[in-house]
């Protein structure tokens, strides 16, 4: 299971996004990770927290791929655990979704200004500066998150980390 | 969402219990009292009459509480032994068996009774003991992360590490095991926690948010359903074991007389619409009756009623039942579009949701269908050679004449059990014990003796190979102990004889690890109990011994049937090949190996 990587999975099997709500109890988050490794999907990213309006509870927010077929069984069987109160997948919905992400780059003096370009461009805070670096937060939708990275690829990066993808309904629908 | 505070509206047996517990006021527990007192405070309070367990060093205030209480406590020989009783003990009742181990290997050793009684939908609770808390993760003498192991075995399990959790905990355990899809529930019980003082009252709340148990199906679909079976002219109910937990029988059979249609049960189904009912063609799938299966093939309509389309059922998937209407009733909507996509899904209880549709439907002209399944039980009975040696078939077949009907009949897993399915029928719920799904070896005598203490009057009988019986042989102590009138018949080939078959009819005979050349004399054995026993080696001994063995209610008792050794099950559906492939005899050529699993 990978704990946190770049958006895009293997070939051929596309990326899903679902939402599970829980109960805040021990164990769970390997109950869950147990249905989808027992059915060959792999986690591409996975964000847990609790549920701020109730410490009952916590979110689950889970990226990954593998056969569409397989993933109607995943839900089910998710969704038969215990302790989750629900599980959707928002893959083609309409929703809202998020990540944040930072990057520490090894840059000299030339370089800076460009780097610089692209992050305004971007909407890109830096959080640290350096004699000779500079960390990079970047939050969006992970589709920009790629293309921000792609445009940095020519410099040098030194960490790149991910928080992996956070979603919510529109309106009042819950998620 | 809906919460899980009603009580279960399925498995009425189950439910016998809660309503006993509601009857009773809560009590306050006295302040004095430990959490491992709680725990059988609870227990009682369930109407548990018996665990089966064996002790070690970290359960050891549990059966200490066990002591003061009228709940006895069964010692068995090996953990595993103790998870099949109280596996037989639910399938006999439909109550929850209970077993009460230690920790690490104690608990370890639960691991396979447990999947056996998940595949086959069992109620259990499985209470461990564990290494006090502070200790936990630190390697302790005889730990083991219990919860980590079972997570894929269990329906739910607990870590308890607050005794006032204990009595809520308790609660959950036994509403969890028995309500919606039975399973195994596990308790993890640090020693500390069950040492500790435990002042929380005993309860009747859970707190279960996301668990709802599915009672009256969607009447939309019930509708939907009706007017496709109204269509129907070649009709089949496919009835499995969820037909059995919520004792839809009666129901089945009045649905099955109103359509004019027949009926076939899977393994597990045996027993929930009686076998010899004028409808019934048996069991029906890789072993099943040759009428059975060419039934399902040739239906224009099949409706699962808790049956979950096994790949035992449905042999090479793309060619099964196609263009056929496809019903499926089940409690858990997990298993809808998982092995076949129904037309219609009815999520429910298994006798409600057929009570419901009765309504819905009337007579199918079925008269040239029953009138062709009429000429294939004609042409392709069930059949064994009269000559050449006891066989199997025999022995089992008398057995089904000579009382083995009004019988419960436990098996162990293999050809006898695949022969006993075929020639012992069963006419009554909950009289036939098998497992199905996980094919446990070792399951038929620990099992045999569960359902005698749930049974004591009924005759208990277990039909086992040779090979399966000696996985768990030492509960012959736990029998001859408790004076179990428990009837054991080996069906001995000296073989492990399903995969010598395999072996013979798709791996030219190259026989590997089959042999179990060094078995025991088992009547010596049974006689080293003190259990009696008898050998039969001839056909002309079999009603005798069958007789005298059914009459024999002093203690169990053990027959050796030295069968002929190579003999093979028939029909026979080969792993992955299609209903109409089915063999009905031994083939003349060397057949293709199997594609599909095991």
């Amino acid at each position: 299971m990978a704990a946190v990587a770049l958006s895009s999975g293997p070939e051929h099997a596309p990326l899903h996004t679902i939402s599970i709500l829980v109960q805040n109890k021990p164990g769970v988050l390997v109950r869950v990770a147990l249905v989808f490794s027992r059915r060959g999907y792999n986690i591409e990213s996975l964000v847990v927290s609790a549920d701020a309006a109730n410490a009952q509870f916590s979110r689950m927010t889970i990226t990954c791929s593998g056969q569409p077929e397989t993933l109607e069984q995943i839900i089910k069987q998710v969704t038969k655990l215990i302790d989750v109160v629900h599980a959707f997948d928002h893959t083609g919905q309409a929703v809202i979704e998020t990540e944040t992400a930072l990057v520490k780059l090894k840059c000299k003096l030339d370089e800076r200004t460009e780097i610089l370009q692209i992050s305004e461009q971007y909407n890109a805070k830096v959080v640290d500066y350096g004699p000779d670096s500079l960390v990079l937060r970047l939050y969006g939708v992970s589709a920009k998150l790629d293309a921000f990275f792609e445009l940095l690829q020519p410099f040098n990066i030194v960490e790149l980390m991910r928080s992996g993808k956070i979603l919510m309904a529109r309106g009042l629908e819950t998620t | 969402m809906p919460t899980a505070s009603a009580p279960p509206t399925t498995a009425h047996d189950a439910s016998h219990a809660r309503d006993a517990a509601k009857s009773a006021p809560a009590p306050t527990l006295g302040k004095a009292q430990t959490g491992a007192e709680a725990l059988i405070r609870c227990l009682e309070r369930e109407g548990v009459e018996y665990v089966f367990g064996l002790s070690g060093g970290a359960a050891m205030p549990i059966f200490d509480a066990l002591v003061d209480s009228k709940i006895k406590l069964i010692l068995v020989r090996h953990e595993q032994g103790a998870t099949h009783m109280a596996d037989g003990y639910a399938r006999a009742t439909g109550k929850p068996g209970v077993v009460l181990v230690t920790s690490g290997p104690g608990a370890t050793n639960t691991v396979t009774g447990m999947l056996t009684a998940l595949m086959d939908s069992a109620p259990m609770i499985v209470l461990t003991g564990q290494t006090i808390s502070p200790m936990l993760g630190k390697d302790a003498f005889q730990e083991a992360d219990v919860t980590g192991i079972t997570y894929p075995v269990v329906k739910h399990s607990y870590l308890v590490k607050n005794p006032n959790d204990i009595p809520r905990i308790t609660r959950e355990a036994f509403f969890l095991a028995t309500s919606g899809r039975p399973g195994p529930v596990l308790i993890d019980l640090p020693k500390d926690i069950t040492s500790a003082p435990c002042t929380a009252p005993l309860t009747d709340k859970v707190d279960l948010p996301g668990y709802s148990v599915p009672g009256h199906p969607d009447t939309d679909a019930l509708k939907k359903a009706a007017a496709l079976i109204a269509r129907s002219r070649k009709p089949v109910l496919y009835v499995g074991h969820g037909a059995v937990i919520s004792g839809a029988g009666e129901a089945i059979i009045a649905l099955a007389e109103k359509l004019n249609a027949p009926i076939v049960n899977t393994l597990l189904g045996k027993g929930a619409c009686a076998e010899d009912h004028p409808l019934h063609q048996g069991m029906l799938g890789m072993h099943g009756t040759a009428y059975a299966n060419k039934t399902v093939a040739g239906c224009d309509m099949i409706m699962s009623i808790g049956a979950r389309w096994d790949d035992r059922i449905t042999g090479k998937l793309s060619e099964f039942c196609v263009g056929a209407t496809k019903i499926h009733v089940d409690i858990d909507p997990a298993e809808f579009n998982k092995i076949v996509r129904p037309d219609v899904c009815l999520a429910g209880d298994a006798r409600l949701s057929i009570e419901d549709l009765l309504p819905l439907v009337g007579k199918l002209d079925t008269a040239d269908w029953l009138k062709q399944i009429g000429e294939w039980r004609k042409q392709f009975p069930l059949k064994y050679a009269k000559k050449g040696g006891l066989r199997a078939q025999h022995v089992l077949d008398r057995l089904d004449k000579l009382g083995g009907r009004d019988s419960i009949i436990t098996t162990d897993v293999g050809q006898h059990q695949m022969w006993a399915a075929q020639f012992c029928l069963t006419t009554k719920n909950r009289h036939w014990i098998s497992s199905g799904g996980a094919g446990t070896m070792g399951f038929g005598l620990p099992s045999a003796i569960g359902a005698q203490f749930a049974r004591p009057k009924a005759k208990v009988w277990t039909v086992c190979g040779d090979g399966g019986f000696q996985m768990t042989m030492p509960e012959l102590a736990t029998a001859a102990l408790h004076k179990l009138p428990v009837k054991i018949l080996i069906i001995n080939n000296a073989y492990l004889g399903m995969v010598r078959q395999w072996q013979e009819l798709f791996f030219d005979n190259r026989l590997s690890g089959v042999d179990l050349e060094g078995n025991p004399d088992f009547v010596k054995l049974a006689g080293a109990y003190g259990i009696k026993a008898w050998r039969i080696k001839r056909p002309s001994e079999v009603d005798r011994i069958i007789k005298a063995a059914m009459a024999y209610d002093e203690g169990p008792c053990l027959i050796d049937a030295e069968v002929i050794k190579e003999d093979n099950v028939f029909p026979m559906i080969p792993a992955g090949a299609a209903l109409k492939d089915m063999i009905i005899e031994k083939p003349k050529q060397k057949m293709a190996k199997p594609e599909g699993s095991t």
